[in-house]
């Protein structure tokens, strides 16, 4: 474990640094205990794979202050029951014009373009917690073969929909935005909505599995998805 | 239903947004903190003609809007620079009356990247999580989501506190613009970069490039490379991050900055220099230097206190 200041007014906490569901556990348990404190002091929690950031007011409170705040927190909280009833499908279109990096992809894991698609559309995977960026779900569970690094610029747009892949995780970007994940197709649907309740499609804790699209589909769902608003 | 008092924009300006002092409490959603780019300006702003400090206000971004107001107001505008306008120069950091019927064209700002335009009363605009700010990224908040267009109408509140407020200039030059380095605290990586690289980062001058936004600002300079290699798993990052991805050119993480990320962070803006921040145009020249976070804190308490007593007598 490491506590660690990360600016003047925030402080992480890590619980180490491989995705488990058993380091999650202690994440999800932790960032809900100080979310009871409801300590005005306290301004945001920003909760990760396998670690808290706290951001707070450091005119009110000190590290030091928080971290007594928090050690009794972390030595009783008790594990999280992670699992929601959800099973959530995404349709995705791998298609070139919606993959940039797929070819470059393939070349890193040595599985032909057809093979990284397959695994991607293959897998089975876990919401782990929503971050960066209104509604991105960072999504655990990826194939080993397809862990490739980050780009080594990160785009400045990437297209809202666009489906990327970075280190042992895979995401979603909900909202056009910067982004240095390695893009290797699209879905159709709109990933959050700030008029619905909840605004975020995938919720922590939700299963996810995505569904191989044709351009033909990818262009009836994003009409639909029009349609609806 | 009863219309209240209206602004109608006639030019929007480069990028006029309406913005509070933020959102706070949704960064679990992804949701980032938001709010005036320069939070000293804004605040300013409200304080002389006499709003309540969040009340919603307009940003301006390098060149203002041309506004008519329907009715008589009191205005305040407030950034670095020492005047805006054309034709005639308008007033900085000081109340001012605009008669109704009066068309008000503030023009390109004269030094800083932002300026603030208060009006007594504040701007009526609803709340989106618990905040007016504009959030471009995901279009919520402010007008719709987006920046001023010609055509929009602007409702003027009551979120009114008490009088005007002068500035007492004496103590105003304590607070004004910040001319020096960028000063920045150690992050959660900064053993990432060899103690030379680290070095190097708070002597070698940066240039704040194009393509620069409130998300975060992209800068240009003699690559910084991690020394350790490695994909970090996303972690949550705060405000005024300095993060280096693999090409060595740092980004800052500012107001609408992305809540996690994977790139190993070297250093973190104090809270105290993030409206110097907000105030960097493109091309700019800039140098971080570091302190510690004793330094820092102090920084922000005597920062605090000299905006306290300008507004005191």
């Amino acid at each position: 474990m490491r506590i660690a200041p990360a600016s003047d007014s925030a402080l992480f906490i890590s619980f180490g640094d491989s995705i488990s569901l058993e380091t999650h556990r202690r994440v999800v348990s932790l960032f809900h205990a100080v979310e009871r404190l409801r300590d005005r002091r306290i301004r945001n929690l920003h909760p990760a794979y396998t670690s808290l950031l706290i951001d707070f007011d450091p005119l009110h409170l000190t590290h030091e202050q928080l971290e007594s705040l928090v050690a009794p927190l972390i030595l009783q909280s008790l594990p999280s029951n992670l699992e929601s009833s959800g099973l959530i499908e995404i349709p995705v279109c791998y298609d070139r014009e919606f993959a940039p990096d797929l070819a470059a992809v393939a070349q890193h894991s040595l599985l032909t373009e057809e093979q990284v698609i397959a695994t991607h559309a293959g897998g089975d995977y876990f919401v782990y917690f929503l971050g960066f960026s209104p509604g991105f779900a960072y999504l655990g569970g990826l194939a080993g073969q397809l862990h490739v690094p980050r780009l080594v610029t990160p785009r400045k747009q990437v297209t809202a929909g666009s489906v990327g892949i970075a280190g042992a995780q895979t995401g979603i970007y909900p909202n056009s935005s910067a982004g240095g994940w390695q893009l290797i197709g699209r879905t159709p649907l709109r990933m959050f909505d700030a008029s619905t309740t909840p605004p975020s499609r995938l919720q922590p804790g939700d299963h996810v599995r995505f569904r191989r699209i044709d351009r033909g589909e990818f262009d009836r769902l994003a009409r639909q998805q029009e349609w609806g608003r | 239903m009863i219309r209240g008092p209206m602004i109608r924009v006639i030019k929007p300006g480069l990028l006029t947004t309406v913005q509070d002092l933020g959102r706070r409490g949704f960064a679990h959603l992804g949701v980032s903190p938001g709010g005036a780019a320069d939070s000293i300006s804004f605040r300013i702003a409200n304080l002389l003609v006499g709003n309540d400090l969040n009340a919603p206000a307009l940003e301006i971004t390098l060149l203002g809007p041309t506004l008519e107001f329907e009715v008589e107001a009191t205005i305040a505008l407030s950034g670095h620079g020492t005047s805006a306008s054309s034709p005639i120069s308008l007033p900085m950091t000081e109340a001012f009356e605009v008669a109704a019927g009066t068309i008000l064209a503030v023009g390109p700002l004269s030094a800083g990247a932002r300026a603030y335009l208060a009006i007594r009363g504040g701007l009526v605009i609803p709340e989106m999580m618990h905040s007016s700010s504009t959030f471009l990224p995901v279009k919520i908040g402010g007008l719709q989501g987006r920046a001023l267009q010609s055509g929009d109408e602007l409702m003027i509140g009551k979120r009114t506190q008490g009088s005007f407020r002068k500035l007492s200039p004496v103590v105003a030059a304590s607070l004004w613009p910040y001319q020096g380095p960028i000063r920045v605290t150690r992050s959660i990586q900064t053993d990432w970069f060899n103690h030379e690289t680290v070095e190097r980062f708070n002597r070698q001058p940066f240039t704040v490039t194009e393509q620069s936004n409130r998300s975060g600002l992209r800068l240009a300079g003699e690559p910084i490379l991690a020394s350790h290699r490695g994909e970090l798993l996303s972690e949550g990052v705060a405000l005024g991050a300095v993060q280096v991805p693999p090409n060595g050119q740092p980004i800052i993480l500012f107001v609408d900055q992305q809540t996690t990320g994977g790139y190993p962070k070297i250093a973190n803006v104090i809270a105290a220099d993030l409206p110097c921040v907000g105030q960097l145009r493109p091309r700019d020249e800039i140098r971080f230097q570091s302190v510690k976070i004793p330094e820092a804190i102090e920084l922000l308490r005597q920062q605090e206190r000299a905006l306290h007593e300008a507004f005191a007598s």
